[in-house]
């Protein structure tokens, strides 16, 4: 019999059938009686004052119910303690292209949108910024009063002595390199429904139940108690089905607040749902990204020092941005052993909406960079781009110079997996022209050691139920995003009791049910919620253990909970005759326990026993105890919290996860076409507790990586998002794919649940260098802008053929049109371009359309 | 606008309902029908996510008005399960890891489920040509021809294949 029952079997996801079927449940799929619908008016300009709004003709248009702005809920919030910028709909100023201005809840679509027409807004223009470069030396029109220079924060690190590591080096390459921006494009649009409850004592709106799309429920909950006024425990927010999150519906998106307070002003449920141009408004992706890196090494590729500048084109509010920004620097650590750091990071903001958290959050566009340029020191010094990073290799356990602190390592091993399979040493620089190989690494956390308010109270909570039906519940706050959060506690709480996965049923993230749990984001759920339903399930499983040792008769130490039953080591055994035949008995229930007390189950007592099944001792324990729960929490280790420094909080987690990847591409040297062939992925996830589960995060995370290597991309104009659809954006569709080798690499974690890490987000950035370091096999040329498309690709062709070199993406933002452009683009706005300050050269002799 | 009276047959079923000229197949789908399976995911027909079939021909509803498909027989996801249970192809879905966080998941069901009746063997290249039509952000697309692998050889060993080979 091998050690583990369930963990370590791909099993299918517990709400596989629901979504197969249509049967479950997403938050646009609910309705209510007398819901009205929400539409938001969206800002034409991306900078301006906002000096009135005239409602009145669109309140008297029938059908609507209420129209709400920004003076119904003027409260500051934002995901980060230090970043309460924004408001539920925008007070006094608009800040982006898509800014939320006002809300109509109407009986109908239809209606609404006719009444956001007759909404008048009278703007004053403001000179907007584009380029997050000439961002950050404005003086004057700041598009947050309290943020000079438009920064909305900078760090600058220095660990152990970067300049001494620059001088004791044989070779040191420095280059700037710029990752554009991407977004998450979920396949589900943004959706909340917002109801208030009538009090029955005041008999006026009471407590406040919110559905929605959200990776983080309870942060929700928080925020909206903020705005709102309200006490948390006057508020639910239930998260049924989430098509998708990867980050973007990770903090609080404007729609959540904004529902709620149109449902106050309403006085009746309502729902909004984005459209997909204002899921590309709400955004929250991965900021564009400028480093400037320098990497010192010596001659055998050892490095000595690494120095990194990062400015990020932010948006219009903070959001994630100080965590993306400590991020950018915190992850240049432990993946490789390198002794002296220097970090400056630059969050800027800009007038383009809110970058967030995105799948890899701060790490991916800085590995892009990292990883680029010790591909290009390896050419230089002559060593192998494998054997580069095998000298660079982390020695643990060990503290980072920067204070992470590493123990299970599985990179050496990824590293191994994927030469041997991709037989880099017999191809890599040895096929023919047009086709190549390129190998990166990366790693992420699993789970963020510090919360984001900082606090002692546990990160996850799990609470389990056992009733005398046999049946177990388990609530837990984590979020089920489709990543199987729902499944991998199942599966834990089903090994620790030795019951089958049928008899466990997982409720979650329904603040009213399910004690605190932070949200999916940051990879932690499997880490953190996971180590909280394996403290439950041993906590309930104590109870049932010391009753059922006292029925027979055995140290509680003797007790074997497995396949649905419970035997005394040594005493009994599962697979004898005996059990066989029980076994039929086992799978009905227990004759009379349930409704007739305990009269068949005293005359069985009486006989001698040395096994029972699964419902005898849970039936045996609540007896003896009264009632069977159980609770267990998880908190980072006071060792994993890192370092004292400024932004040290940023970084640490309890483990990390690693990724080493090799890419086949080819390159068409007529087009520019980049092809990726294949991709190798090995990923040390600790344990799989669901290998088919970490396949699809691996491969999922590859795939992402790809499309933001080779094609995805947010254009801008004007600070109007260009490509606001999936196809214009450019999500690769099935043809776009190539087959991607997932290899799972198990270093088992001591402090994880059975060893696990995490598996949704740390392959995503290896793939972008991996893909960019194969091209330079293929062809012979260095891409440092992401995504490779084919205009950058022939641009870096023509460079090499010695031809002038052409910048055929250069005048796309972020630099500032020379002259104003028709936006074709935007179904918002009709085809009509958003507005621009009058001074503004740009918008000398265009024609202007109106404010919607 | 005004509401007019429409029957439509949807999983085999007639349902009358009033719609405005104007509606989209989708909305009277979802909201005047209770069929919420099938997923709004864009703005402008391109990620599939509402595809149904219509007299087996997937289509995305989103961008037909209801009133024009009056005496079609049209399949939502809500009408592809059989005999109560899962079909083999959502089976092989869920144990494969084709479905992720399900969104875009009712729409690939009725593109994969046209797929396999009208070519019962394709090959790897057809199978990405023909799922090309629906947009996925979880998967990478990988596990699901994994999924449709497994029908494809369950139906072989149930000698399905070589029914519908004569058939055709």
């Amino acid at each position: 019999m091998s050690e583990l029952s369930v963990i370590g079997k791909s099993i299918a996801m517990v709400d596989a059938a629901g979504k197969t079927t249509g049967a479950g449940k997403y938050t646009d799929d609910l309705s209510l009686p007398g819901m009205l619908v929400g539409k938001i008016l969206h800002s034409p300009y991306p900078h301006a004052l906002i000096k009135s709004i005239d409602t009145s003709r669109a309140r008297s248009l029938d059908g609507v119910v209420a129209i709400v702005t920004g003076e119904d809920a003027p409260n500051q919030y934002g995901i980060l303690p230090v970043g309460h910028d924004e408001t539920a709909l925008a007070v006094g100023k608009v800040r982006y292209v898509g800014d939320n201005v006002a809300c109509v809840a109407a009986i109908n679509e239809e209606v609404a949108e006719q009444a956001l027409e007759l909404i008048a807004v009278e703007y004053e223009p403001l000179p907007a910024y584009f380029d997050p470069e000439v961002s950050m030396k404005a003086e004057s029109d700041l598009i947050h009063p309290n943020r000079p220079h438009n920064i909305e924060k900078d760090y600058h690190h220095v660990f152990g002595d970067p300049d001494r590591g620059f001088a004791e080096a044989d070779y040191v390459a420095e280059a700037r390199y710029i990752a554009n921006e991407v977004t998450h494009a979920a396949m589900e649009p943004h959706c909340t429904l917002a109801n208030f409850e009538i009090d029955p004592h005041t008999g006026k709106q009471g407590r406040l139940t919110v559905w929605s799309s959200t990776q983080v429920p309870y942060y929700l909950q928080h925020k909206l108690s903020l705005v709102l006024e309200l006490s948390m425990s006057q508020i639910r927010v239930i998260k049924p089905l989430v098509g998708g999150g990867f980050g973007g519906k990770s903090e609080i998106i404007p729609l959540e607040i904004i529902a709620a307070v149109a449902a106050r002003a309403a006085k009746a449920p309502v729902k909004i749902t984005y459209t997909r141009e204002e899921v590309f408004w709400a955004h929250r992706g991965r900021p564009r990204t400028i480093i400037d890196l320098k990497a010192g090494v010596k001659n055998d590729g050892r490095i000595t020092s690494v120095a990194c500048k990062v400015i990020q084109d932010g948006g219009a509010y903070c959001s994630y941005g100080v965590v993306t920004i400590l991020y950018s620097g915190a992850l240049l650590g432990a993946l490789y052993d390198i002794p002296n750091i220097r970090y400056d990071g630059y969050r800027v903001l800009t007038n383009k909406p809110a970058c967030g958290a995105m799948r890899g959050h701060g790490t991916v566009n800085v590995r892009f960079a990292f990883e680029s340029q010790m591909d290009e020191i390896a050419a230089k010094i002559a060593v192998d781009p494998a054997e580069m990073r095998r000298i660079n290799l982390l020695k643990p356990p060990t503290v980072t110079v920067n204070g992470l602190r590493v123990l299970s390592y599985g990179l050496p091993e990824c590293v191994d997996q994927v030469i041997t399979r991709s037989r880099w040493k017999d191809r890599r620089g040895k096929l023919p022209r047009g086709r190549g190989l390129g190998m990166a690494c990366s790693h992420y956390v699993s789970g963020a050691a510090n919360s984001i308010i900082r606090s002692e109270m546990p990160h996850s909570t799990v609470n389990i139920k056992i009733d005398r039906d046999g049946g177990v519940v388990v609530y837990t706050g984590a979020a089920e995003i489709g990543q199987g959060s729902d499944t991998m506690t199942a599966q834990i709480v089903a090994e620790v009791l030795g019951c089958s996965m049928s008899r466990v049923k997982v409720i979650a993230a329904d603040t009213d049910l399910t004690p605190i749990d932070l949200g999916s984001y940051s990879s932690r759920v499997t880490f953190m919620a996971g180590n909280a339903a394996l403290r439950a399930a041993e906590d309930v499983k104590k109870n049932i253990v010391s009753a059922a040792a006292r029925r027979m008769n055995c140290s509680p130490e003797d007790v074997v909970l497995r396949n649905d039953r419970v035997w005394v080591r040594d005493g009994w055994r599962p697979d004898s005759e005996a059990a066989a035949s029980d076994a039929e008995t086992a799978r009905g229930h227990v004759d009379g326990q349930i409704l007739r007390g305990s009269v068949l189950q005293t005359r069985k007592e009486e006989a001698a026993k040395d096994h029972m099944s699964f419902e005898e001792a849970v039936v045996s324990a609540i007896d003896f105890h009264g009632g069977l729960t159980g609770t267990g929490s998880y908190a980072p280790p006071v060792e994993a919290r890192g370092g004292k420094h400024k932004g040290a909080g940023v970084g640490p987690s309890p483990a990390y996860s690693y990724s080493a990847q090799v890419a086949e591409v080819s390159v068409d040297e007529d087009t520019g076409v980049v092809t990726a062939h294949k991709v190798w992925a090995a990923h040390d996830c600790g344990r799989a507790l669901n290998p088919v589960a970490v396949e699809g995060q691996v491969i999922g995370s590859v795939w992402m990586g790809l499309g933001q290597a080779l094609q995805e991309e947010m254009v801008w104009k004007d600070g109007l998002v260009m490509n606001p659809g999936l196809l214009e954006y450019r999500s690769p569709s099935s043809v776009e794919s190539p087959e991607i080798e997932c290899i799972i690499v198990e270093s088992i974690d001591p402090e994880g649940p059975f060893g696990a890490k995490e598996a949704g987000e740390g392959s995503l950035a290896a793939t972008i260098p991996a893909i960019s370091n194969a091209i330079y096999d293929a062809v012979g040329v260095r891409l440092r802008e992401a995504p490779f498309t084919p205009e950058r690709v022939l641009s870096a062709l023509r460079t090499q053929h010695g031809a002038k070199k052409v910048e055929m993406t250069a005048g796309v933002d972020p630099t500032q049109p020379e002259t104003f452009r028709e936006h074709g683009g935007s179904l918002w706005f009709r085809g009509r371009g958003p507005q621009r300050h009058r001074a503004d050269s740009a918008r000398q002799g265009a024609t202007m359309g109106g404010a919607d | 606008m005004k509401k007019e009276l429409i029957e439509l047959r949807v999983n085999g079923r007639t349902y009358e309902t009033a719609a405005p000229p104007n509606s989209l197949l989708l909305d009277v789908l979802r909201q005047e029908l209770d069929l919420t399976g099938s997923k709004r995911g864009c703005d402008d027909s391109s990620c599939g996510a509402c595809t149904v079939q219509v007299d087996g021909v997937p289509m995305l509803s989103c961008t037909m008005l209801a009133a024009s498909y009056q005496g079609c027989e049209i399949t939502t996801v809500e009408g592809i399960s059989e005999g109560g249970g899962l079909a083999a192809l959502q089976k092989a879905y869920g144990d494969f890891g084709g479905s992720q966080c399900g969104y875009c998941t009712p729409g690939f069901m009725m593109t994969v489920r046209w797929l396999l009746a009208n070519n019962p063997d394709p090959t790897e290249a057809e199978i990405r040509e023909a799922l090309s039509s629906n947009l996925c952000r979880c998967t990478g697309y990988s596990q699901m021809y994994q999924a449709i692998r497994a029908v494809i050889e369950a139906e072989r060993k149930n000698g399905k294949t070589e029914l519908a080979g004569v058939t055709r």
